[in-house]
């Protein structure tokens, strides 16, 4: 091992290009991941931001808030269910915006939501006619006390605060009270306006085992709703899975690249050193002590390549204007990205096991120059 | 320095045989050879000869078709692999023709490889290296990297590598090939000194009849045959 690490030292030249391949490689990985993590995060995060450990929808609904509803009585029944401590009633509608000052045909996509029990971040709901604003809208134009016409009925809601993280579907959200969001929803989409008291779904909050809760609520109504933990929820936003994986996809393509990308720069290092593992080999080497020099190269490099590429991640997270890219650096994307590479390094160097293993210690012996 | 007084090395009715085909090729055939500690027998022989087979046979590197192999005491002719490269890193020098130095390491360093691929002892084979460094004459080469060292010097880092093991016995392939004959000569002398002053049998591969005085004894090997000379 030490012999490996000082060549490493003594020659950094010839490894020089598999350490400069490889951090291409991890800038892709991490490039790929906080892209994964930006779409998945301006996604999901009004689900998320929820304070529930459920989510109840409609029967037949598929998850979807649009063709989800509840009335009245079936969240009479979910409330009565042992288990569940809080229920609130949760809608969203989603249209276009126009912003003030913005021009005409500059509209923002907004998701409206009317809810009862504060998602974390906010108050309980406002006043009719007022909500809080995403985030994202700051990076748009809009300030608080600017008042948004939404949709085709130019609905007009002030925006009375800001709040992080509540993105749903690559929208930014506003939130507001349950009757603010039936007034947009019937004067922009009267084809699928709620009666009083009724919601898309229900967030609940429980005691105990959540899965057994939401097997009761589902028993308890009948079969007439489907309910499913939070994270469950926000995978079945539109697009979530999808983008999950085909992202992951091309993630495992990368890491296939990388493995290829070691075994083929390991495998002529091997080659090269015929001779010498021959010599080593004849005066007590074992092919072990040799392979695991190897790997320990291998490894090496995609540390090196991994800390690279963690540093890059760093500076792209630190440089991108916000709004513009929707990456996210999560420090466990970038420790599972280097335990990735890694893994394929070693991958990659097992594949000239069998080229150290065939040397001969003989061919150092009777050899002229 | 070797068991109970044994010979540094016994070859008896050493056969060595490689498969071609549906021919075989006898490599070495009955070859019988005793070299007592302290002695150094030169093999002769032109190429081709089995002098490579034979040196590897009795270096532990090959396994005989037939025969009995016994360096210092110890009958190695049924080791597994695996045995026998715990052997020779353990009781066995060698000092090739071609690659024989770690090119990215320093004299010192090449030296101590020795200890590094084997059970590691940290200290005392350092100061074993810098000893053997000293009395080789390299004691301020230690640092320099073999590229920067004469061919002469090369040889002096290879034969204390050999020697970082305490062997019982130590094969020099060809030692003097790359070297001219004043130097092939220096070499020759050097080697004889450190092995008659340490009491260390050695085999001198070489096709070069003028270094053959350096031993005590010549053998020649032709087709795989040996042909001893009496000891002089």
């Amino acid at each position: 091992m030490r012999l490996a690490l000082r060549e490493m030292r003594r020659q950094p030249g010839r490894f020089a290009t598999a350490v400069a391949l490889l951090t291409l490689i991890a800038m892709l990985l991490m490039l790929l991941g906080g892209l994964l993590d930006g779409l998945i995060q301006r996604s999901t995060g009004a689900i998320r931001a929820q304070p529930a450990d459920l989510v109840v929808f409609s029967a037949a609904s598929e998850h979807s808030f649009l063709r989800s509803r509840i009335s009245p009585e079936i969240r009479a029944r979910v409330a009565a269910v042992p288990g569940v401590t809080r229920v609130g009633g949760i809608g969203v509608s989603q249209l276009a915006a126009r912003v003030p000052g913005n021009g005409p045909r500059d509209l923002v996509d907004v998701a409206l939501f009317g809810y009862e029990e504060a998602p974390s971040g906010l108050p309980s709901p406002p006043a009719a006619g007022r909500a809080y604003a995403d985030r994202v809208f700051e990076d748009q134009g809009v300030k608080k006390g600017d008042t948004l016409s939404l949709g085709p009925a130019r609905t007009p809601v002030r925006v009375i605060g800001f709040v992080e993280d509540v993105s749903y579907s690559g929208a930014g959200t506003l939130w507001a009270s349950p009757q603010t969001w039936r007034d947009v929803q019937d004067a922009n989409r009267p084809g699928s306006s709620v009666g009083a008291g009724v919601f898309q779904a229900l967030v609940v909050r429980t005691s105990g085992d959540a899965s057994a809760v939401a097997r009761r609520i589902d028993r308890a109504t009948g079969g007439a709703t489907v309910t499913v933990s939070r994270a469950d929820a926000a995978d079945a936003i539109g697009g979530v899975r999808q983008q999950r994986s085909v992202f992951n996809q091309i993630i495992g393509v990368t890491l296939v690249i990388a493995i290829v990308v070691v075994a083929l720069f390991f495998a002529l290092l091997t080659v090269e050193r015929i001779g010498l593992y021959g010599m080593l080999k004849a005066i007590g080497a074992r092919s072990r002590t040799l392979f695991g020099g190897v790997v320990v190269q291998a490894v090496v490099v995609a540390l090196m390549a991994a800390t690279i590429g963690s540093g890059f991640a760093l500076l792209l997270d630190r440089t991108l204007p916000p709004g513009t890219i929707p990456y996210q650096l999560l420090p466990n994307r970038l420790i599972v990205s280097s335990i990735a590479l890694v893994l394929a390094a070693v991958v990659g160097s097992a594949f000239s096991l069998r080229r150290v293993l065939r040397v001969d210690p003989a061919s150092a012996i009777g050899r002229s120059s | 320095m070797t068991k109970d007084g044994a010979p540094a090395l016994r070859m008896d009715s050493v056969r060595k045989v490689y498969p071609t085909g549906d021919e075989e090729v006898v490599a070495l055939d009955h070859a019988t050879l005793t070299i007592d500690h302290e002695e150094i027998v030169a093999l002769v022989g032109p190429s081709g000869s089995g002098k490579t087979t034979l040196c590897s046979i009795a270096g532990g590197i090959l396994s005989p078709t037939a025969g009995t192999v016994v360096v210092a005491g110890a009958d190695i002719t049924g080791y597994s692999a695996r045995r026998l490269t715990d052997f020779r890193r353990e009781h066995v020098g060698f000092v090739f023709q071609t690659v024989n130095l770690v090119p990215f390491l320093t004299a010192r360093e090449n030296l101590l490889v020795v200890d590094e691929i084997g059970r590691r002892t940290g200290a005392p084979a350092r100061k074993r290296a810098d000893q053997l460094l000293e009395e080789l004459g390299l004691a301020g080469r230690g640092r320099h990297l073999p590229a920067t060292l004469s061919g002469g010097q090369r040889q002096r880092v290879a034969i204390g590598r050999a020697l970082m093991n305490d062997p019982d016995l130590v094969l020099f392939d060809e030692p003097t090939s790359a070297l001219d004959t004043q130097l092939g000569e220096q070499v020759m002398e050097l080697i004889r000194d450190e092995m008659n002053s340490r009491g260390i049998a050695a085999v001198v591969v070489t096709h070069d009849e003028r270094m053959t005085h350096y031993a005590d004894r010549t053998v020649h090997i032709t087709d795989g045959v040996l042909e001893g000379s009496p000891p002089r």
